[in-house]
C-alpha cells in the first residue's frame, strides 16, 4: 500500500520526533499498568485481610434496652395517672442468643451456608505477673472457628486442635502475647468484668496481620469461656457463618435478620470503610491514567500538527498526482497510530517491569499489617485495556490533525 | 486530429480580497500532441487558468472536457482518480518528495494508481528516467539533486502513468538557459515524438517562439492572434 509507505518514510525521516511521541504513550500506558496493577493489589489485600478477620455473616445479640416501659408503670397502673420516668438507667440484659441451639441447627441445614461457628465473646484482662491488660476472649468450637478464618495458615506457634487436647489452654493473638511476654506454656490469668478469673496454658500463638485483633483476641474452648462467666452449656452471643458465594452475603444476612430478628452483618457492611476506599482506589486509578493519557494525546496531536504544517508541500504535490483526501487522512492518521500502537506496546512492558520492580519492593515493617511486599497484581485484562487505550488516544488525536491535512487546498501552495 | 482538452466558457471570480473577475469567458481547445505555451503577464491568470484545466481548483463556471470526458461537477475523489490516470504535473518549484529516492518519487504516482505490480512500476520508471538521462542518480535522495536535475526527475514522474496531457506551471522559471533548453527539448519530444498534450505556463518568450501555437492572454481573456 503506497499510503502506509509514505507514512512510513515520514515516520523513519524524523526518528528523534517519532521516538518523542511514542514515549509520551509509552510513559502514559506504563504509568497506567502500575498504577491499576498495584492499586487492584492493594484493594486485593484489603479484601482477603478482612475476609481473614470478618465472617461472611456475623449474627449477634445488638445492645437495645427499652426504655418505654417501666416498672413505675406497673406500680401506679391503679390510678388514673399520666407515669412519666425522667432518664432511666438501662436495665440488665443478657447479650446472648436466645434458642441457639434450634437456631444452629437450622443454620446448619442450609445448602448455601458452609460452616457455621457459635461462640461466645467476651471482655477480660489479661493478667501475668503484675502486668493487667485489656482484651477480649472468643469461646469457640475451635474446629469450625478454624474452618472459617483458615486459622491453620496463621497459626505462627502451635496448631488449632491443640486448643482440644489440653485442659484449659489458650490460643493467644501474637500482639498481646508479645505484650506480655508470654511463650508457649506460661500460665496466664483472665478476669473477667463480673470479677471471675480462671487460669490458662499458652498453647498456640495466631497473627492474623491486623494489629487491632493480634493485640487483643485470644481463643479458648467454649466450655471454658461459659465456665469462667458462669453460664450454662447453651449460652452463646455470637453466630459466625460461611457462605457458599459470599457476594450474596448482603442480601442473605438481611434474610436472617429478618428470620431470627438477631443483628446480622455480612462482611461488606461491617467493612463498608475498606470498600468505599476500594472505591476510591478505582477511581483515583483511571483518573491519573487517562489524564496521563490525554497529554500523550496532545503531544500526538502537537506533533502531528507540526509534522503536517511542514509537509504542506509534500500533501499538495500528492493531491495534484491523484492521491484522495482519503489517502492523505490515511497517510497522517496511521503515522499517529503507529505512534500509539507502538508506544503502547513499550509502555506495557515498561509498565510490566515497574510493576514487578514493585512487587520485589520489602513493605516497610508494620505491627498493624502483616505485609512482606508491596502488593501487586498481574491481569492480563488490564495489559489489554491499555492497549486498547493506548492505541485509541492517538487515533482521536490524529484525526483532527489528518483530516485538516486531506483539506489542504493544494492550488494556494502549488502557486507559491 | 483529436481533441485532447476542450474549455468552453470558463468564468472565473476571486472573492477574497474583493471581488475580482480573473478570467472570462475563455473558450479554446488542444490537439492531442500539441505543444502549447500559454503566455501573458503576470496576473493576466494564466496559472489561474492552468489550476482549472487540471483539475484541481473546481471554483469556477462553464465546463472543461479532457479527453472528450466532462469533468466539471465531478466529486473531488473521481478528480483526484482522474489527474493520476491521465494528467502530468510540472511545476516551478520541483517539489519532489524529499524523503524519497529519485526512483520511488517516479514511481509513487503509479504505485497509487496501482494497475501494475511493483517490479513492472519500478522497470518502467528506470526507463522513464533513462529517456531523461537520469538513470544514473536512481537511488540517490531527490534532495541531493541539483535544479535542473530535480525538474527531469519532475518530468520523469509526470509520464510515470502514461498520461494523455501534461500541465506544466513555470517549469523552466527556476533554471538556467542550458536547463531551459534541455526542458523544452523534452517537452517537444514527448509531444511530437509520444503525442502526449503539453500545456504550459511560462514567461519564457524564446521557450515559446518555436512552439506549435501559443495561447497568449491578457486580463482575463485570451488575446486573439
Amino acid at each position: 500500500m503506497v499510503d502506509t509507505l509514505i507514512a512510513k518514510r515520514h515516520l523513519m525521516a524524523n526518528k528523534k520526533q517519532t521516538l518523542v511521541a511514542m514515549l509520551g504513550v509509552t510513559f502514559g500506558i506504563a504509568m497506567f499498568i502500575l498504577m491499576i496493577s498495584f492499586m487492584i493489589g492493594v484493594n486485593q489485600f484489603m479484601e482477603n485481610t478482612m475476609l481473614s478477620s470478618t465472617p461472611d455473616i456475623h449474627i449477634y445479640n445488638d445492645i437495645k434496652t427499652d426504655y418505654s416501659v417501666s416498672i413505675a408503670g406497673d406500680y401506679f397502673k391503679d390510678k388514673n395517672l399520666l407515669v412519666s420516668v425522667r432518664h432511666p438507667k438501662p436495665k440488665q440484659v443478657n447479650l446472648n442468643i436466645k434458642n441457639a441451639s434450634g437456631i444452629l441447627n437450622n443454620l446448619r441445614q442450609d445448602p448455601t451456608i458452609t460452616r457455621v461457628s457459635p461462640f461466645l465473646s467476651t471482655q477480660v484482662f489479661y493478667n501475668y505477673g503484675p502486668v493487667q491488660i485489656n482484651g477480649y476472649i472468643n469461646g469457640v468450637n475451635i474446629i469450625d472457628e478454624s474452618k472459617i478464618f483458615d486459622l491453620r495458615s496463621k497459626m505462627t506457634i502451635g496448631q488449632p486442635e491443640d486448643l482440644l487436647n489440653t485442659d484449659k489452654g489458650i490460643i493467644m493473638g501474637r500482639g498481646l502475647a508479645n505484650k506480655l511476654n508470654l511463650g508457649i506454656g506460661d500460665m496466664v490469668t483472665l478476669t473477667t468484668p463480673a470479677g471471675t478469673s480462671m487460669s490458662f496454658r499458652v498453647v498456640g500463638i495466631f497473627a492474623i496481620g491486623i494489629g487491632t485483633i493480634d493485640d487483643t483476641r485470644s481463643y479458648i474452648n467454649l466450655a471454658n469461656v461459659q465456665q469462667l462467666m458462669g453460664k450454662d452449656r447453651s449460652y452463646i452471643t455470637d453466630i459466625n457463618i460461611k457462605l457458599v458465594d459470599n457476594k450474596l452475603a448482603p442480601s442473605k444476612a438481611g434474610e436472617l435478620y429478618k428470620k431470627y430478628n438477631y443483628k446480622s452483618d455480612d462482611w461488606q457492611t461491617a467493612n463498608s470503610s475498606v470498600m468505599a476506599s476500594n472505591i476510591v482506589r478505582d477511581v483515583l486509578t483511571y483518573v491519573v491514567s487517562i489524564t496521563l493519557l490525554t497529554v500523550a494525546g496532545f503531544g500526538i496531536y502537537n506533533i502531528m500538527n507540526m509534522t503536517i504544517k511542514n509537509k504542506m508541500k509534500d500533501i499538495a504535490i500528492l493531491k495534484a498526482q491523484g492521491f484522495s483526501g482519503h489517502d492523505i487522512v490515511r497517510i497522517f492518521l496511521s503515522q499517529s497510530l503507529f505512534i500509539g500502537f507502538f508506544g503502547a506496546l513499550m509502555g506495557e512492558v515498561l509498565g510490566f517491569l515497574l510493576s514487578y520492580a514493585l512487587s520485589r519492593v520489602p513493605f516497610p515493617h508494620n505491627d498493624f499489617i502483616s505485609l512482606k511486599y508491596f502488593p501487586v497484581i498481574f491481569n492480563p485484562a488490564h495489559y489489554l485495556f491499555g492497549l486498547v487505550f493506548g492505541v485509541v488516544t492517538p487515533f482521536i488525536a490524529g484525526l483532527m490533525p489528518s483530516i485538516r491535512a486531506s483539506r489542504i487546498d493544494p492550488v494556494v501552495i502549488l502557486r507559491g | 486530429m483529436s481533441v485532447a482538452l476542450k474549455v468552453e466558457n470558463v468564468n472565473k471570480y476571486f472573492h477574497e480580497p474583493e471581488e475580482f473577475h480573473v478570467l472570462s469567458d475563455i473558450s479554446f481547445s488542444v490537439n492531442k500532441g500539441e505543444f502549447v505555451p500559454v503566455i501573458g503577464k503576470s496576473g493576466c491568470g494564466k496559472s489561474t487558468l492552468l489550476y482549472l484545466l487540471s483539475t484541481l481548483d473546481t471554483d469556477y463556471k462553464g465546463k472543461i472536457f479532457i479527453n472528450d470526458q466532462l469533468l466539471t461537477g465531478e466529486s473531488q475523489n473521481n478528480l483526484a482518480r482522474f489527474r493520476n490516470e491521465n494528467i502530468g504535473f510540472v511545476f516551478q518549484f520541483h517539489f519532489l518528495l524529499p524523503e524519497f529516492t529519485v526512483l520511488e518519487n517516479v514511481m509513487l504516482p503509479a504505485l497509487k494508481l496501482g494497475k501494475l505490480s511493483r517490479k513492472e512500476i519500478e522497470e518502467q520508471a528506470i526507463d522513464k528516467l533513462r529517456q531523461l538521462q537520469m538513470d544514473a542518480f536512481a537511488h540517490k535522495l531527490s534532495s541531493r539533486l541539483s535544479g535542473g536535475q530535480q525538474q527531469r526527475v519532475a518530468i520523469a514522474r509526470a509520464l510515470i502513468n502514461d498520461p494523455t496531457i501534461i500541465m506544466a506551471d513555470e517549469p523552466t522559471g527556476n533554471l538556467d538557459s542550458i536547463n531551459t533548453g534541455i526542458v523544452f527539448d523534452i517537452f517537444k519530444n514527448l509531444a511530437h515524438e509520444k503525442g502526449i498534450t503539453i500545456l504550459t505556463v511560462t514567461h519564457d518568450l524564446d521557450f515559446a517562439k518555436s512552439a506549435d501555437r501559443v495561447i497568449e492572454m491578457a486580463d482575463g481573456r485570451i488575446k486573439d492572434s
